[in-house]
């Protein structure tokens, strides 16, 4: 460096000069200045992050405290919802929030999981790999009301025959035990499960990938089959990535709206019935809220509240497990 | 010696296991979990194929000039399009765009850049995780309470103010992640010609990861482009062309679609099918655009 810097600098001059040539140089005042000034609003811009989840907090708590001081826990214990009367509670949306996304996580979650080990364990060519990968991320870029729009004429439809049959001969087991007339709880929930699996992919298959090829090669040279392996080295070592993979899913799942808004059927009850229409949170929002006055508007916002507080403990939890397994997995490589 | 002599008597057996038999049980039940394991992930993609199908058949049927160029009929008319909605979708993204890039831009060249490992940092990745999870009826509810209920009415700009909350987290945390692909050695070489920091983030860093973050902006874009919730009960809808006025209500595909998806009218259905398929088509350009734009040119 020295050597070609002396070479470059014109006869005379020494190093000194070489350095402060217009190529290389030290910071002038302003470009000094600058720098202290650009530093902080990069600072403040990420504190501005915080600020705004904080803010959402804040305002949305804020304009409940009303609601919360007139309705007290019976609002989370009754599911009345009449404007009129000024009578709200919210106990069917609670149980409807939780029941759709637990189905649709039992469904979507399986799949999902099932999907990440095709897509991580060398089942398919990879260039194959590559385009099923595709395919499942574009699952994720459909837009929720146009699953919703075709959740109403192509999977409610679809479903309604082998509804009826179900309800027709078992009708004693409480899940079948009504009619399915349109929409209801399990075409809601069939359709999270389609917008859930893409999360729960992505993640648990990068969860796999982090597993230590090393470890399957191990489990592959004692003998065993590939599902052997599957069984007792991946799954096992990547279980705190899938988990957190479903935690997340989950949270999806209970914050979704417009497809459950279009599809769950917005009934004020709830009941073990698959096929009996229900509610959920979110779509009692979206339901609501364009034509609300100033009472309901103070119950929909402690609605939002109950809403926010499920959702953001649920994500901040599969955030945490997803942070501390990508931690353990450092240690095995 | 016990040891040695059992070993010699297994030989046979141990040679066996080295050949595949199809007729063996862990055999058939590994053939049998692939078997499943793949049809199983073909049924999980077939609810796409079947939602392309279905919008190409519907959709389709309603495709023309006019279908972009009219507004959305009234209950029971026929005729009329969506120009109004295409446009207003346009505007209230271009409204969330302009607010959620600075910050989320900046958040991330504060996070590659300034943050390294301070509790800071970890604070605000941790906000922007939790803000991707954020359901996005709740960005609805954030703006109606600070936007809609001060300035009194349903806007644009209050429908911008929610989707640019549900941009900023994808914008953030894809940026970041391409500000720090930026190999150090380009840093290092910048910081050894006397450069400040801003400089070599200005120059040497942004100017590097720029596919990276166009990829984030993209995605970004796309997700918003399809959100309805947030949009509800702030943006509303109209049945007019917007006319500049971004505090008045404007039309969107996503609410036209969930308007019309609904209605007892057939041509109203049918119009919620062809929105979809406008709505679909953005998307997805903008997702190939995002995929191209990070495809290293070594990859080809």
């Amino acid at each position: 460096m020295a050597d070609k810097a002396m070479k470059q600098a014109p006869a005379g001059h020494d190093l000194t000069e070489a350095f402060r040539s217009p190529v290389s140089r030290p910071p002038s005042a302003w470009q000094k200045g600058f720098d202290v000034a650009f530093k902080h609003i990069a600072h403040a811009f990420g504190v501005g992050v915080v600020l705004l989840l904080a803010d959402i907090v804040f305002e949305v708590m804020r304009r409940a405290a009303p609601a919360m001081r007139a309705y007290g826990l019976r609002f989370l214990t009754t599911s009345t919802w009449d404007a009129n009367r000024a009578d709200f509670g919210v106990l069917a949306e609670i149980v409807g929030t939780l029941y759709t996304s637990i189905l649709a996580l039992g469904i979507g979650g399986f799949l999902g999981i099932t999907v990440a080990l095709v897509l991580s364990q060398g089942f398919v060519p990879r260039r194959m790999e590559l385009v099923m990968k595709n395919v499942i991320e574009l699952l994720a870029a459909i837009p929720s009301v146009v699953y919703g729009l075709w959740g109403i004429f192509v999977l409610v439809p679809a479903v309604r025959g082998p509804a009826g049959w179900l309800n027709e001969h078992f009708a004693a087991i409480p899940f079948f035990s009504t009619r399915l007339s349109g929409p209801g709880i399990l075409p809601a929930s069939l359709v999270l499960s389609i917008m859930i699996l893409p999360t729960v992919t992505a993640v648990s298959r990068e969860a796999m990938a982090a597993v230590p090829k090393r470890l399957a090669a191990a489990a592959y040279g004692l003998g065993a089959t590939r599902w052997e392996v599957i069984f007792t080295v991946t799954l096992p070592t990547a279980v705190g990535g899938i988990f957190g993979a479903l935690v997340l899913g989950f949270g999806r799942a209970l914050g979704e709206t417009m497809a459950l808004a279009m599809l769950v059927g917005n009934a004020n009850v709830f009941g073990l019935s698959l096929f009996s229409p229900g509610n959920t949170l979110a779509a009692l929002l979206a339901n609501h809220f364009p034509e609300a006055g100033k009472v309901e508007v103070g119950a929909l916002m402690y609605a939002t509240v109950v809403l926010m507080l499920i959702t953001l403990t649920v994500n901040a939890l599969g955030s945490f497990l997803m942070l501390r397994t990508t931690r353990e997995l450092k240690g095995l490589g | 010696m016990a040891h040695a002599a059992s070993n010699s008597q297994e030989v046979p057996a141990r040679k066996r296991s080295f050949h595949k038999s199809l007729g063996d049980s862990r055999t058939l039940v590994n053939t049998g979990l692939t078997v499943l394991a793949v049809a199983l992930s073909l049924v999980a993609m077939f609810p796409l194929f079947s939602v392309l199908y279905m919008l190409l058949v519907k959709g389709a049927a309603l495709l023309s000039p006019s279908l972009f160029s009219e507004l959305t009929p009234g209950a029971g008319m026929e005729g009329g399009g969506i120009g109004n909605a295409v446009v207003g979708t346009l505007v209230v993204v271009a409204v969330a765009t302009a607010m959620a890039l600075p910050l989320g831009f900046m958040g991330a060249v504060y996070l590659a850049e300034y943050g390294g490992e301070s509790k800071l940092s970890v604070v605000v990745r941790f906000c922007g995780k939790v803000l991707t999870g954020l359901p996005s009826i709740l960005a609805g509810v954030f703006a109606y309470a600070i936007v809609v209920v001060t300035t009194g009415s349903f806007s644009a700009f209050a429908g911008g103010a929610a989707m640019a909350i549900l941009m900023v987290p994808t914008v953030m945390l894809t940026s970041e992640s391409a500000l720090r692909s930026v190999p150090s050695k380009m840093k290092m070489a910048a910081f050894g010609m006397g450069a400040t920091r801003a400089q070599v983030v200005l120059k040497i860093v942004i100017p590097t990861a720029i596919p990276g973050i166009l990829t984030g902006v993209m995605l970004a874009l796309a997700r918003a482009m399809g959100e309805t919730a947030p949009l509800l009960f702030t943006a509303l809808f109209s049945d007019y062309w917007f006319e500049g006025e971004l505090l008045k209500p404007i039309a969107s595909l996503s609410v036209l679609i969930y308007n019309f998806a609904g209605s007892p009218f057939e041509h109203q259905v049918a119009l919620a099918w062809a929105a979809s398929l406008v709505l679909v088509t953005i998307v997805l350009v903008l997702n190939v655009i995002a995929q191209v734009a990070t495809r290293r040119p070594e990859e080809h």
